[in-house]
């Protein structure tokens, strides 16, 4: 089990070696000559307008609650699922009464206009 | 000291280093992101306990949601929040002396608990305990009561969160 979480966290080490590793390069590598149009904030090529630390859209916010909200319901089923095959028949529905509950909180905030980006 | 301890070290320096900085990094943006680092170092020491469920869970639910809510209620609050003045609080000598205590009350009343000081074993290689975990979240013996009542618990967060953030809507109609 734990030789599985070796070869994860290699992975994660040289996933965060690679960004760290070009920028370097390129820091070694590039001659540096700037001025202030070269400092200047890139945005698309497009001068940017007003601050740059705006306030979000509060759909951001509800969406983010709703995705936690069905992230830990996920989390929940998982192992649920996963003894499936081991489970006798009421265990099964236990497991389906769990999401008709939440099919409940859904339909709510489908209702309500939750999910809609106004 | 064998590699295992060695990754243990590692990960609780990182996860004790970067909470140290979410509670005094000067902008709150950055504060939310050293606490993403935090929760990745808690989720590398729930691997070294051999509880794998635990350690995706951790990536899964407090890196990917939870770390995600902060930073939008950090974006959304940035214009009324803005980091003007000193960001210590004037008597933190005071609450870090409470806290201190706290964290020693609440050790020394663990280390009475007689499983406080039981050794770690090794899980024998064909131990499954998302398999057992699984079973004992849906027997009657087991968990099958807080199992549902995880549902309905989730249920009543999904209303009352809808409730407060999107229901302004309707304020302004009258």
């Amino acid at each position: 089990m734990l030789g599985n979480w070796l070869y994860i966290g290699i992975f994660a080490l040289v996933a965060l070696m690679m960004p760290a590793l070009t920028i370097f390069i390129a820091g070694i590598l590039s001659p540096k000559r700037p001025d202030p149009i070269k400092n200047s904030t890139y945005e698309c090529g497009v001068e940017t307008v007003g601050p740059n630390w705006t306030q979000i859209k509060i759909q951001y916010y509800v969406f983010a609650l709703v995705f936690l909200i069905f992230d830990v319901e996920a989390v929940l089923l998982f192992p649920w699922a996963v003894a499936y095959q081991l489970l006798p028949l009421y265990a099964i529905i236990e497991g389906v009464l769990f999401l008709l509950i939440l099919v409940v909180g859904f339909l709510y905030a489908w209702r309500k206009g939750a999910l809609e980006w106004f | 000291m064998n590699g295992l301890q060695v990754v243990f070290l590692l990960a609780a320096l990182v996860s004790l280093f970067s909470a140290a900085m979410v509670v005094s990094a000067r902008r709150m943006m950055h504060a939310a992101l050293w606490l993403v680092l935090t929760l990745m170092g808690v989720a590398v020491i729930f691997v070294t306990l051999q509880s794998s469920f635990f350690a995706v869970v951790q990536v899964l639910v407090y890196v990917g949601a939870i770390a995600i809510l902060i930073i939008f209620s950090v974006m959304l609050t940035r214009r009324v929040m803005e980091d003007h003045g000193d960001q210590i609080l004037p008597g933190w000598r005071a609450a870090g002396l409470v806290a201190g205590l706290l964290f020693a009350i609440i050790v020394g009343f663990l280390a009475l608990w007689q499983g406080f000081t039981t050794m770690l074993v090794e899980l024998p290689a064909d131990a499954d305990n998302l398999l057992d975990l699984g079973q004992a979240l849906v027997s009657p013996q087991g968990y099958a009561l807080p199992f549902e009542l995880a549902s309905v618990l989730l249920v009543a967060a999904l209303i009352g969160a809808i409730t407060i953030a999107v229901d302004r809507k309707e304020d302004q109609h009258g």
